[in-house]
C-alpha cells in the first residue's frame, strides 16, 4: 500500500493505493467518489472517461497514476462547473438538450471544453473532427455539435 | 371507475405520504429499509389510483411508474402527463420508476409503449385523482364543482380555497380504475404542459456529474467483482489456478459450475484478478462458419410457420405474371453496444435479495431471479437505476444475476461491472435475418402478386432471455428463445391483389437472441420497402407514386405523411435509377414508408446518399423524416428520439456486423465492432405531425424501421445496383457494382 497525492478539481487530495499503475479513472471514481468520469471501454476507444490533465483532454481509463507528476492538475466534469454554476460548455449542452442517455456526455463535454480553449471559433467540420474519437450510441451527435457551436459563440 | 372518495389514513411508520417524501429526497441508502417497510402498505395493482400516485401534506405528488427511462427522456414526458391532468406544476411532481416494491408492473419498457401504454395509465390515475379532489373540495368549500378553479395544486371557489395537500395529504385515494371505463381526461385544447418542449429533468445532472447512474451506485461494505467468461461460448470449466492471483491483495475467486469471477474490496484488484486468473476450459466450436451464416440460417429446421397475411392466390397469380421478380435479403447479427457496460449491485440479507439494476423489466427480472435461486418472489426486490442507453434486452439482467450469485456466495453486497469484452461478447444478440421475396407485374406494370418468406428464430416459451449466470452455474432457468415480436411488419401496407407473407420460425439461431431497437420490424420493413422499390423500378414508375397507388386511400394519415414528405424533401419525381452521372461520386435519393405494426405510428423518410464508385463507400449527408405518432407529449424530446433512431440505424446499416469464429464472438471492442462517428452523421430534417386530439402512440422504434431500406433505395437510384445485405460495406457495394457491370 502506498499513498498518492493528486490535485483534483483544485483540491489537494491523498489516496491510498495498492498498485501505482492503477488507471486514474478508478482513483477518481472509487477513491474520490466522483461520478463525472465514466467507465466505457477501458481501452481509450470511446472517450467516456475523459478528464483534463493540465488542460489537456486525456483518457483516464488507460492513464496510470504513476504517470501523473506532482503538481499536475486533474479536472473532472464536476470541477468544470455545477448545476447551479455550469461551465459555458455544460450550459450549452443543457440549453441544446444535447443528451440522450448521457453516458458519453462527460467525454463530449470534457473533449469539447479542451478543444474550445484552443480553438475559439471552430467550424462545424472542425468540431466533428475534434469529437471523431468520442463514441455516442444513442445518436445524439447532431445536438452535441450544435451545443459545441453554441458554446463557441457564447 | 369508482368515484367514491374515501381517503384512508395511512400508518405513517408503515408507509404514508410523509414517508414517500422522505424516500424521494433523502439520500438513497437511508431509505431502503424504510421503503421496504413501506412496501407492504402500497398498492401495486393496475386498477388502483394509489398504485400510480400519492400526494403528501405539502402538495408534492409522487408518481410511480413501472416503465423506466432508458435514456430517451420519458421520465420528463411521464411527469408532464401527470402534471397536466393533476393541474400541478412540474416541480411538484416526483417520479419513482422500476422498483418492484413501489411501482406497479406496467410491463417491460419495450415496444415503443412507455407513453402509449404506461403514460396513458398514469394519465388515467391522475385524472381520477383530480376528479376526486375536485369533488371533495366542492363539499369542503360548499361551492358548486363547476365554479371551482385549480392552479398549482390549490382549488379555489367562492373566495375560499383548499390545497391538494389539505384534502389528501398522506392518505390513500382508494379509487378503483377500470381500463374498460376510462376516466374523462382534459380537453387537449386546454393543455399547458403536454405538447410543450419542457427541458428534461435529468440533463443538468448528467452534464455536471451529479446524476447517479447504475454504474455509480454503491452500498456500504460492498465488494467489487469482475466475471471471467468462457473463451468459447459453451466451454466447460476444467480447472482454476487460484494461486495465479495470489499477488493481488484481497482478490478472491468465486466458482460455481462454469461460472467464474473474481471479487475484491477494491475495484482495480478485481479487474487485475480477472485479467490474470489462469483457468483451463474445454474446447467448444459449435458456431456456424461466419462466411456461410445465411446458408446455416436457411438450413435450420423450421419449428413452425406463421402466415401473417394471405390474400387471393399468389401461386396462381405468380404463374400468370408478365414480369416476375425475386430477391433475397439478409440482415446481420447486431450487438446492443451500450456505451456503458452492464452493471448491477445485489445484496442478500436475512434471506431476502435486493438487486439494483438498469433492467428494462425489473418485475420480470425479479421472477427470473426467484426461479434461479429457488426462492419466493416476495423475498426479492429489484430497484431500477438508469444505466447507459438501453435499446432492448441487453446485459443488464445478466449482470444482475451475476451480482446476486456472487452476493449469495460471499455473504456481502457485490457490485458487478462488465468489461467492454463482456458486453460485446455476452449481451444477447439481434438474430440474423434472411428474407426471400417474389412478385409479379402484369403487362401494364400493375403488381399482381407479392410473396415473402422470413427465416427468423422462433419465440419459444416466453420472454425470459436466459440469465447467463444461471446457464453457466447450472442453476434453474427457462430455456426460452425470446427474440421479441419479430413477425410484425412482415405483412405489408400495400393493397396488391394477391399477397402471402410467411414467417418460418426457426428452431434455433447461433447466439442467444433478444430484442434490439425495432426488432423484426426493422428487418422486415427493410426487405419489404426495398423490394417495393424494386417493383417500382421494374414498372418504371416514381417510387412515391408507386406507393401511393397501392396504399389504402382511406388511411388519410399515411397518405398525408407521404404528401408532406414530398414537400419536405423537395422530392425529385421520376423513376429510379437516376442515370447519366459521371465521375466517381454519384448521388441518389431513396424513400421508405412504414405504418408501424400496420396499426400505429406512421413514418416516411427520404435518404440522400453519395456513393463513391471506386472505393464503394456510402455517405448519407441528409435524411428527411415526416412522423405522425398522434398526440406529441414533448416535441423536443420526440425530435431527440427520432434523431437518435436515424443516426443509430445509419450506423447499423452501413457498418455494423458481429464477427465470430467457430467458438465465440470476436467483435469484442469498438475497433472490431465500429459504430458511426461524428464526421459521418447525417443532417436530419424533420416534419412532426402533431395530433393533440388523437392518442399518443410510440416513437421509440418506428422511425428506425425505415432507415436501411431508404439508404438501399437511394444507392440504387445513384448507381443502378441493389444492396440486399446489411451492412452495406464498401466491399459489398463494389461487388454489387461488379456484378451489374
Amino acid at each position: 500500500m502506498a499513498t498518492k497525492s493528486l490535485n483534483v478539481n483544485g483540491k489537494r487530495v491523498s489516496i491510498t493505493i495498492d498498485d501505482p499503475d492503477m488507471p486514474l479513472l478508478y482513483a477518481l471514481r472509487d477513491n474520490l467518489a466522483l461520478k463525472g468520469p465514466r467507465f466505457g471501454c477501458g481501452l481509450a476507444q470511446c472517450g467516456a472517461c475523459t478528464v483534463h490533465v493540465d488542460g489537456t483532454a486525456v483518457r483516464s481509463c488507460v492513464m496510470p497514476l504513476s504517470s501523473i507528476k506532482p503538481g499536475q492538475k486533474v479536472v473532472t466534469l464536476e470541477g468544470l462547473g455545477t448545476p447551479q454554476k455550469p461551465h459555458p460548455v455544460q450550459r450549452a449542452f443543457i440549453e441544446e438538450q444535447a443528451v440522450q442517455c448521457g453516458y458519453c456526455i462527460n467525454g463530449m463535454i470534457m473533449e469539447s471544453a479542451a478543444f474550445l480553449a484552443k480553438n475559439r471559433k471552430p467550424t462545424e467540420t472542425q468540431i466533428k473532427q475534434a469529437l471523431a474519437n468520442n463514441l455516442c450510441r444513442c445518436g445524439t451527435h447532431a445536438r452535441i455539435v450544435r451545443a459545441v457551436k453554441r458554446a463557441s459563440t457564447a | 371507475m369508482n368515484t367514491h372518495f374515501k381517503p384512508t389514513r395511512r400508518n405513517i411508520l408503515k408507509g404514508g405520504g410523509a414517508l414517500v417524501v422522505s424516500f424521494s429526497f433523502a439520500p438513497q441508502m437511508a431509505n431502503v429499509a424504510l421503503a421496504q417497510a413501506a412496501g407492504s402498505a402500497k398498492p401495486l395493482t393496475l386498477t388502483e389510483v394509489d398504485s400510480f400516485l400519492a400526494i403528501d401534506a405539502k402538495g408534492m405528488c409522487t408518481v410511480y411508474s413501472g416503465k423506466v427511462d432508458l435514456g430517451t427522456g420519458t421520465d420528463t414526458a411521464l411527469r408532464q402527463m401527470a402534471a397536466e391532468e393533476l393541474d400541478l406544476p412540474l416541480r411538484r411532481i416526483n417520479l419513482i420508476t422500476g422498483d418492484t416494491t413501489l411501482t406497479p408492473d406496467q410491463g417491460t419498457t419495450w415496444g415503443s409503449l412507455t407513453i402509449q401504454s404506461g403514460g396513458i395509465q398514469i394519465r388515467q390515475a391522475s385524472a381520477a385523482a383530480r376528479a376526486a379532489l375536485m369533488e371533495e373540495a366542492a363539499k369542503r368549500l360548499n361551492v358548486e364543482k363547476a365554479e371551482l378553479t385549480v392552479a398549482d395544486g390549490v382549488i379555489s371557489g367562492g373566495s375560499k380555497r383548499v390545497t391538494y395537500g389539505e384534502l389528501i395529504g398522506g392518505r390513500n385515494f382508494s379509487i378503483k380504475l377500470d381500463p374498460k371505463q376510462p376516466v374523462p381526461t382534459k380537453d387537449p385544447k386546454t393543455f399547458k404542459v403536454v405538447g410543450k418542449s419542457v427541458p428534461r429533468v435529468d440533463i443538468p445532472g448528467k452534464a455536471t456529474g451529479t446524476f447517479t447512474y447504475m454504474q455509480d451506485f454503491r452500498v456500504p461494505g460492498m465488494l467489487h467483482a469482475r466475471v471471467v467468461r468462457p473463451p468459447a461460448m459453451e466451454a466447460k470449466l476444467e480447472s482454476v489456478d487460484e494461486a495465479s492471483i495470489k499477488g493481488i491483495r484481497g482478490a478472491k475467486v468465486v466458482r460455481q459450475g462454469n461460472f467464474l469471477a473474481v471479487v475484491a474490496a477494491n475495484e482495480w484488484a478485481a479487474i487485475k484478478g480477472a485479467q490474470q486468473l489462469k483457468a483451463t476450459w474445454s474446447k467448444w466450436a459449435g458456431l456456424p462458419e461466419q462466411s456461410k451464416l445465411y446458408e446455416h440460417v436457411r438450413a435450420t429446421k423450421v419449428a413452425k410457420d406463421e402466415v401473417t397475411s394471405n390474400v387471393g392466390n399468389t401461386t396462381e397469380a405468380l404463374g400468370q405474371g408478365a414480369k416476375k421478380l425475386n430477391a433475397t435479403y439478409d440482415f446481420a447479427i447486431h450487438t446492443h453496444g451500450s456505451i456503458g457496460p452492464s452493471c448491477a449491485v445485489a445484496e442478500f440479507k436475512d434471506g431476502k435479495l435486493t438487486c439494483w439494476s438498469a433492467s428494462q423489466a425489473t418485475h420480470n427480472l425479479r421472477k427470473q431471479l426467484a426461479q434461479m435461486f429457488a426462492m419466493p418472489v416476495d423475498n426479492i426486490r429489484c430497484i431500477y437505476h438508469e444505466g447507459a442507453g438501453c435499446y432492448g434486452r441487453n446485459g443488464h439482467e445478466d449482470a444482475a444475476a451475476d451480482a446476486a450469485l456472487l452476493a449469495k456466495a460471499t455473504g456481502k453486497p457485490v457490485r458487478v461491472q462488465w468489461s467492454r469484452a463482456d458486453e460485446h461478447g455476452w449481451d444477447p444478440k439481434g438474430p440474423p435475418t434472411l428474407i426471400d421475396l417474389r412478385a409479379s407485374l402484369d403487362g401494364t406494370g400493375n403488381v399482381t402478386a407479392w410473396e415473402s418468406e422470413f427465416f427468423i428464430p422462433q419465440s419459444a416459451g416466453g420472454f425470459n432471455v436466459p440469465l447467463v449466470a444461471a446457464t453457466l452455474a447450472e442453476m434453474p432457468y427457462d430455456r426460452h428463445i425470446a427474440p421479441g415480436n419479430i413477425i410484425r411488419n412482415s405483412d405489408i401496407p400495400y393493397k396488391f391483389a394477391n399477397i402471402k407473407t410467411v414467417c418460418h420460425r426457426l428452431e434455433s439461431t447461433p447466439f442467444t437472441p433478444s430484442w434490439i431497437r425495432t426488432p423484426g420490424r426493422m428487418q422486415n420493413t427493410y426487405a419489404n420497402e426495398c423490394f417495393t422499390d424494386e417493383l417500382a423500378a421494374a414498372a418504371g414508375v416514381d417510387p412515391i407514386d408507386f406507393r401511393l397507388k397501392y396504399l389504402d386511400t382511406a388511411d388519410r394519415r399515411g397518405i398525408e405523411v407521404i404528401e408532406r414528405l414530398v414537400s419536405l424533401a423537395k422530392w425529385d419525381k421520376r423513376s429510379s435509377p437516376k442515370g447519366g452521372q459521371s465521375g466517381d461520386i454519384v448521388k441518389g435519393r431513396g424513400v421508405s414508408y412504414v405504418k408501424y405494426e400496420l396499426v400505429r405510428t406512421y413514418v416516411g423518410v427520404v435518404a440522400e446518399v453519395e456513393v463513391n464508385r471506386s472505393t464503394g463507400a456510402i455517405k448519407v449527408p441528409k435524411f428527411y423524416i415526416v412522423h405522425d405518432c398522434g398526440q406529441i407529449i414533448n416535441p423536443d424530446g420526440l425530435k431527440n428520439q427520432l434523431e437518435g433512431n436515424i443516426i443509430q440505424t445509419v450506423s447499423r446499416t452501413l457498418i455494423e456486423e458481429l464477427k465470430f469464429d467457430r467458438s465465440t464472438v470476436t467483435s469484442l471492442d469498438w475497433a472490431s465492432y465500429p459504430i458511426l462517428t461524428f464526421p459521418d452523421v447525417p443532417e436530419i430534417i424533420m416534419d412532426l405531425i402533431d395530433r393533440p386530439t388523437m392518442p399518443p402512440w410510440g416513437a421509440g422504434e418506428p422511425s428506425a424501421a425505415v432507415v436501411p431500406s431508404a439508404i438501399s433505395n437511394a444507392v440504387f437510384d445513384a448507381t443502378g445496383v441493389r444492396l440486399r445485405s446489411v451492412p452495406y460495406t464498401p466491399e459489398k457495394v463494389k461487388a454489387a457494382m461488379r456484378g451489374a457491370a
